[in-house]
Formats: C-alpha cells, sequence, structure tokens
C-alpha cells in the first residue's frame, strides 16, 4: 500500500465572499509527483500555502506526514517546514544578497556547528545539480528568469526536504527553459528521492513532470488521475476544454 | 492572494473602521518587536550590516546639513544679538539651540527621510515579491533578520548621528563666528560647554533613542503591512517618512514639556 504523505480532506478557504477552495480531498503519496491543474485564481496557490502554514484553512484538515498543520505550534510548524521545500512562482530570492548568501540563509540558521567548507560543498554541489555552478557569486539581478527559478529550486533543496512544493514553476519562461525546468523538476524527485505537488496551468509542464494530475475547477477537484486518464476520458467540458487549449506534443 | 478586510461589513464606517485596525495592528507589531528582541536567535550580523548602512552611510548628508544649519543659524542669529550689543553670546546661544533641539531635530527629519524611506521600500518590495514569505517557509523567523535588526540599528545609530551633527553644526558656527567675531576655536568651546547642562545632553540623547526607534518601527511597520504591489511599496515608503515624522514632531514636544517640567522643579 502506498504511503501518503499528505492528506487534505474537506479543505475549504473562503476570502470575504470568494469560496476558492470548497471542500477538497486530495492525498499525495510517497515518492509521486502530483500535478495541480486549474484557471488563474482558482486557489492552486492557496491549497500549497495553507500546507507550510503561510494561510490557514477556514474548514476542513490538512495532514503532512499525520500532522493537523493547522493545530501546530510554531516551533513545531517549523520543524515541518524543514521537510516541505516551496519554490515560488517569482522565486523569491532575497535581492540584496548573493546566491551564496541565498543558500546560506536557510541552511546555517536551521543546521548548526556545520563548517565553513561544509556549507560551501553543500551549495556547489546543489548548484551543479541545477547546472549553474558559476553563478555562485552572482547577485539575483544579475540572473535571467530561468536561472532564478533553478537558484530557488536550489535553495529549498538544501534544507533537504522530503516534500516539494513547486507554484507556477514555468510560468513566464520561454518553452525551451520551461522544458529545462520540467526536466530538473523530474531530476530533483530521482536525485532528491522527494514527493512533490506542482502548481500548474501549463499542460505541457503537466504531462512531463507528473505522475498523477488533479484538475481543480470552481473550489473543487473535477478530476484526478494519470495525464491520460484525467484528459482522454474526461466528462466535464470544462476540463475537456482545457485540453483542448493547450498544445501538447506528443 | 490576501485576506481582504474591506469584504467584512464595517462597524462603524469603512474609513474608522480602517483606522482603528491599523492602530490594532500596530499595537501588535509594536508588542511583537518586544516579544522578539531579547530572545535568540540573535542576528548580530545583520545588526551590525544595518549600522553602517544607516550610520556610515547617512553621514555625507548629514555633515553637509549639520554644517550648513550651525553657519546659517549663526548668520541669522547674529543680527539680533549685535543690536542688544551681546554677539559674543552667539556660541552659548547656538549650542543651546543645537543641542537641545536643532540637532535631535534636523538628524531625526533626514534620517526619517533617507532612512525610513528606505526600510519602508526594501522591506515592502521584499513583501510583495514572497521573499517574507520564502523566508518564513524555510523555517527562518524574518521579524527578527527583517524588523529586530533594523530598529535595533536605527535605536543604536540615530543618537551617535545626532551627536556628530552637533558636533559638525558647531563647527559650521564656529567658523562664521571666528570669521566675525575672531573668537578662537578653545574660547568658542569653553563657551559652548558653559552653556549646556547635563539635562541637555541626557534628554537629547534620550530623545535621539526615541527618535531612532520610532523611525525603525515606523518603516518597518508600513514595509512589513504593504500590500497591492509597486504601488503598495510607494506607498509604504511614503507614509514611512510622514508618519515618522509626524511622530518626532510629537515626540520633540512631549519630551519638552518633561525637561522643562524637570528643569523648573
Amino acid at each position: 500500500m502506498e504511503e501518503t504523505v499528505v492528506e487534505i480532506r474537506g479543505l475549504k478557504k473562503a476570502f470575504g465572499d470568494l469560496e476558492v477552495l470548497q471542500g477538497v480531498d486530495l492525498d499525495l503519496f510517497k515518492g509521486e509527483n502530483l500535478v495541480v491543474l486549474g484557471k488563474s485564481g482558482s486557489g492552486k496557490s492557496v491549497l500549497i500555502k495553507i500546507m507550510v502554514g503561510l494561510l490557514r484553512q477556514d474548514e476542513g484538515s490538512m495532514k503532512i506526514f499525520g500532522q493537523e498543520v493547522s493545530t501546530l505550534n510554531k516551533k513545531e510548524l517549523n520543524a515541518l517546514r524543514l521537510k516541505i521545500g516551496f519554490s515560488f512562482q517569482a522565486s523569491a530570492l532575497y535581492d540584496s544578497m548573493t546566491v551564496r548568501e541565498n543558500m546560506e540563509f536557510p541552511l546555517v540558521r536551521n543546521v548548526k556547528n556545520l563548517t565553513k567548507a561544509e556549507i560551501t560543498k553543500k551549495i556547489e554541489g546543489l548548484l551543479d545539480s541545477v547546472g549553474l555552478p558559476q553563478s555562485i557569486n552572482q547577485m539575483p539581478s544579475e540572473l535571467s528568469g530561468g536561472q532564478k527559478k533553478r537558484i530557488g529550486i536550489a535553495r529549498t533543496l538544501i534544507l533537504n526536504p522530503e516534500i516539494m512544493l513547486y507554484d507556477e514553476p514555468t510560468a513566464g519562461l520561454d518553452p525551451i527553459t520551461c522544458m529545462e525546468i520540467n526536466n530538473l523538476i523530474v531530476q530533483v524527485r530521482e536525485q532528491f528521492n522527494t514527493s512533490s505537488i506542482v502548481i500548474t496551468h501549463d499542460l505541457t509542464c503537466a504531462k512531463v513532470t507528473g505522475d498523477r494530475m488533479a484538475v481543480l475547477l470552481d473550489g473543487q477537484f473535477k478530476a484526478i488521475g494519470t495525464f491520460d486518464e484525467v484528459f482522454a476520458r474526461a466528462k466535464d467540458e470544462r476540463v475537456k476544454s482545457f485540453y483542448d487549449y493547450n498544445f501538447i506534443e506528443s | 492572494m490576501a485576506e481582504k478586510a474591506d469584504d467584512k461589513k464595517p462597524i462603524l464606517s469603512k474609513k474608522i473602521d480602517k483606522f482603528f485596525t491599523g492602530l490594532a495592528n500596530a499595537w501588535i507589531f509594536f508588542k511583537r518587536f518586544f516579544q522578539e528582541v531579547f530572545f535568540p536567535p540573535y542576528e548580530f550580523k545583520e545588526v551590525i550590516n544595518q549600522c553602517y548602512r544607516i550610520g556610515v552611510e547617512s553621514l555625507p548628508l548629514i555633515s553637509l546639513t549639520g554644517f550648513i544649519v550651525g553657519i546659517v543659524f549663526t548668520n541669522q542669529s547674529r543680527p539680533s544679538l549685535t543690536e542688544f550689543g551681546a554677539a559674543s553670546w552667539l556660541p552659548s546661544l547656538i549650542s543651546i539651540a543645537v543641542v537641545r533641539a536643532m540637532g535631535p531635530l534636523v538628524t531625526a527629519l533626514i534620517a526619517a527621510g533617507k532612512v525610513g524611506s528606505s526600510i519602508g521600500a526594501e522591506i515592502g518590495s521584499m513583501k510583495v515579491t514572497e521573499q517574507i514569505d520564502a523566508m518564513e517557509v524555510s523555517a527562518t523567523n524574518p521579524f527578527k533578520f527583517l524588523v529586530v535588526s533594523r530598529v535595533l540599528a536605527t535605536t543604536f545609530m540615530i543618537p551617535l548621528l545626532v551627536m556628530y551633527t552637533d558636533f559638525v553644526a558647531l563647527m559650521g558656527s564656529f567658523l562664521s563666528v571666528n570669521k566675525n567675531e575672531m573668537v578662537s576655536l578653545s574660547t568658542f568651546f569653553v563657551q559652548v560647554f558653559e552653556s549646556i547642562t547635563f539635562l541637555d545632553i541626557t534628554s537629547s540623547v534620550f530623545k535621539s533613542i526615541l527618535f531612532g526607534f520610532t523611525i525603525g518601527i515606523v518603516g518597518c511597520y508600513k514595509g512589513y503591512n504593504s500590500s497591492k504591489g509597486t504601488e503598495g511599496v510607494g506607498k509604504a515608503a511614503n507614509s514611512a517618512v510622514v508618519i515618522s515624522m509626524f511622530l518626532i514632531f510629537i515626540e520633540e514636544l512631549l519630551v519638552l514639556q518633561i525637561v522643562n517640567a524637570i528643569r523648573s522643579a
């Protein structure tokens, strides 16, 4: 039986009168890449922000490694956050710090007694993994959009997370860079043995990176399954149209 | 996506509700600073980094302003004093004016403009580009790193800048006095130190600490609570300056009342 690392049940979240999540259920299994698809403003990002405690649900349950996120105190939440890597849509690199300092920032504050040599080795190793070893002393303003994404992913990997959350990893990138990021997401899963949730509305990204898809429409998951299960046998017209409006290379 | 307070039904009116909600949030922010500042982990490196940015990088502007204030105030006061045959009192007058009021006030207003706006804009842009969220999800404390370090740095550095401004303003005044009244440096400073009291210096330092804290906490609060993208960042920087300046004048007035009460006691 597959081990569940994230278990979401009846999750509801509203902003004023707008109910973005209307009682969603979802499971993330160990080692899988789950893609959450949906149009802009459908609540995809809200879902993963609730996972890391940046937002709090109105109702329902969000369990990660069996722990209910909303009931954790600050210390417990931080302990849980160490197991989760969050790659932000706009990379969220600290723009007053170099790439090295960006990567050192979470490491030195969470892992004690590391020597300078160990820190450098770890940073260089991760920059190698994302294909940007030469960027170590650059400022974020000197990097392209794709490079920022890669560094952002490397920074989240520095704490050896067990779950990776990618918020729109290919948004605003050219098709070639998108493909590189998609391949990196797959590589991260294989190399670091992570379970991932990828939030996107890019079907190419979904097809390349995802083992399973979950389509979020009107605050609920309208279809969950493999890419073919979701789109080939789609009954919901909006799920079908989601596919029709995207060009997928075979 | 941010929660919209505007969507809730107002209790009194939208504006009044917003004002009181703002006050409550500011109080929570203020309280959180004191809850965080005394407990580890301490961000010493960032405090020193901010002290350098706030202190050293403000020196050119402070030097120029202080020097000009010293010269201008001396030249403006001379005709009146000469009329009463009291031009020899210029060093005393200038020292009292500079140490008691002008030094702290001029430094604080310049710092509110330069440092307050920069803190508001920097933290505001970090907020809207999710950099603060990124710190939070990596199990680090952004409040300690961004807010506590900056507020401590302004609280430490503004008093030092005030002392420096006092010195530079007095030097500017000395140049003018030396040129017109042929007073030597030692005579000038003997008169300066004879005029100012211990209470003048302590009240000036106390005021400067208060001003520094105000500039830091207001800048951080405005930046930390900014929203609505780049427009919000601009507003945060702008309101950080306006509110800091307003509070600085109020504090100046309050401290003046207290010091006068002590002096007359």
